[in-house]
């Protein structure tokens, strides 16, 4: 049976929706949840009840470099004898999965949106979605980050047994993390985040993505903005969707005031509905969403608020 | 301080893609542009030679083509450039950092290397990670802010949720550079001009002691996704509009409960 190692992702005290959906992925396989930087047992249950047969809790500070949590993984791959290992592609499982993928020379199949681990292969996005690619994997392990909500976690008990790992620390030498500035906003991670809700060059102004703040709050939604909006400045560019952005894919997108470039589609095209609101009949969204509403975004937003 | 930036020969996002086969791209009809992430990187090389003195040197591995993305990279006020040819311009991502390390060896190491923080063709978010790995270097990727402090860089990069990482490392190493590090100028006529007759060395992987590698990952099958065909425009009032939406997100699409 194929050995999977998971590395989970913790936020809040609870496993993020996408490190259990990596599990739900791994099904059939003999799964490891990797925790770090966490006391394991906080978890137990949850990663229990979605699959895990072993939970690894990793013991040793990996906060200060990128290159020392990427050592320690290769070294747990060695440890038990993984032969695939998985992770989110959030902006910290990518960038580690890299580093993974460079230290042991292995293949990385990158913010895929389905695998089957038995056969190795996966389906990634080529070209901003425009191609899906199916690609075989022949390298002695599968390392791979999945696209957050494109696997639906489902419960799957296993026994959870806990094992601890005790990590060499060293010197990280030359790359070092001196801070992380949290946001103040406590604002969903947009690339993980269930419901998003953009606006585009039309919402006019910065103060107006309030409208759009409200409307995000009800649906449980993060807030994102088009290209226009940010380079406008009515938006900072952390929350810009699409080329030159983020990548997203949630279940629900809705498009408030945006054309429709080719360029945000690139970012937003996987989510599973998307809704325009466009005063402008002939904007191009139109032709490539699934529901639309013409009409002045700041008569439609605040109903759809209301009746929410 | 030298400072070479890696530069990717990419169809325009706007091009349509054709597959042959099922398993391979046709790379000959559609219009190719420099990798816009690619394009922060050579604006910051160029504004910090402009600033310190050195020279900046553009390093494309790609197809005989890619000379029209390295014109443009040498507009934008780099000196000169090097072209590793390659038969297609979809290579394996570690044959890519192998024959970008090797060039820059031949060429001599610089002080600070640049890439985009991915590339926007086939997506694989890896190569300038291999690239420092062969090297000896630390990397950052997605890179937003940079400030350098004689050998040492302190970089800001995003990590979702808004927040940002401040990460120190120090010189040479490989910067992965994303939207907010500047922005990149449009270059001028003249500029266009000027760099018609910048150096430009030209080498086959051959001569850099390189084969290419059958790869460890095969393609199985690629293809077209098809666009949406068109929305289903809600109709009546904005009220009743708004009522339907809500409607059809909660009993046909199920999404909201």
């Amino acid at each position: 049976m194929a050995k999977t190692g998971i590395l989970i992702e913790i936020e809040n005290d609870a496993v993020k929706e996408t490190s259990l959906g990596a599990m739900t992925a791994a099904a059939g396989s003999e799964i490891y949840a990797l925790v770090i930087n966490t006391d394991a047992h906080t978890v137990k249950d949850t990663l229990a009840n979605y699959g895990a047969e072993t939970i690894v809790d990793v013991k040793g500070d990996l906060s200060t470099s990128p290159d020392l949590m990427a050592e320690t993984l290769v070294a747990i791959v060695k440890e038990y004898g993984l032969d695939t290992l998985l992770g989110s592609a959030s902006a910290t499982g990518k960038d580690i999965f890299a580093r993974v993928a460079a230290i042991m020379d292995e293949p990385l199949m990158s913010d895929v949106l389905g695998l089957n681990i038995a056969k190795r292969t996966v389906r990634k996005s080529h070209f901003s979605g425009k191609i899906m690619a199916t690609l075989k994997v022949n390298g002695s392990i599968l390392l791979s980050t999945i696209r957050p909500n494109i696997i639906e976690p489902k419960p799957n008990p296993a026994n959870g047994n806990i094992i601890t790992f005790d990590v060499e620390i060293f010197d990280p030498g030359l790359t070092k993390i001196a801070e992380v500035q949290k946001s103040n906003s406590g604002k969903l991670d947009l690339t993980e985040a269930p419901v998003i809700v953009t606006g585009g060059r039309a919402i006019n102004a910065a103060e107006n993505f309030a409208m759009l703040d409200a409307c995000a709050e009800k649906l449980g939604a993060a807030v994102g903005a088009s290209r226009a909006a940010v380079d406008a400045g009515f938006a900072p560019h952390s929350m810009q969707v699409g080329q030159t952005g983020k990548t997203v894919s949630p279940k629900l997108y809705i498009a408030c005031g945006v054309s429709g470039a080719v360029q945000h589609f690139a970012g937003m095209k996987t989510s599973k509905v998307i809704v325009a609101i466009n005063e402008d009949k002939h904007a191009p969204i139109f032709g490539k969403c699934d529901y639309g509403i013409i009409g002045d975004i700041f008569e439609v937003v605040p109903k759809l608020t209301e009746k929410l | 301080m030298k400072i070479i930036v890696c530069v990717k020969h990419v169809p325009d996002t706007a091009a349509t893609i054709k597959v042959k086969d099922d398993i391979g791209y046709e790379d000959g009809s559609v219009k190719f542009i420099a990798n816009p992430y690619d394009e922060f990187g050579i604006e910051e090389a160029v504004r910090i030679v402009e600033k310190e003195g050195g020279e900046v040197v553009i390093l494309t591995v790609g197809k005989a083509a890619a000379v029209t993305t390295i014109r443009s990279a040498l507009a934008m006020g780099a000196h000169r450039a090097i072209l590793v040819k390659t038969e297609s311009q979809f290579v394996d991502s570690t044959l890519t950092a192998q024959a970008m390390k090797t060039a820059m060896e031949q060429d001599g190491l610089p002080d600070l290397i640049f890439t985009g923080k991915s590339a926007v063709d086939t997506e694989t978010f890896q190569t300038p990670y291999r690239l420092a790995k062969s090297l000896g270097l630390p990397i950052v990727n997605e890179v937003s802010n940079l400030i350098l402090n004689g050998n040492q860089a302190v970089t800001r990069c995003e990590i979702g949720g808004g927040q940002k990482q401040v990460i120190e490392l120090g010189l040479p190493a490989v910067i992965g550079a994303t939207k907010g590090l500047n922005v990149p100028r449009y270059p001028k006529l003249p500029d266009i001009m000027k760099a018609k007759k910048k150096e430009l060395k030209e080498f086959e992987l051959a001569e850099l002691g390189i084969e290419p590698s059958t790869g460890r990952v095969s393609i199985e099958k690629l293809e077209i996704v098809p666009e949406r065909c068109g929305a289903t425009m809600l109709e009546g009032s904005i009220d009743e509009q708004v009522d339907e939406l809500v409607r059809v997100l909660k009993e046909d699409e199920k999404i909201l409960s």
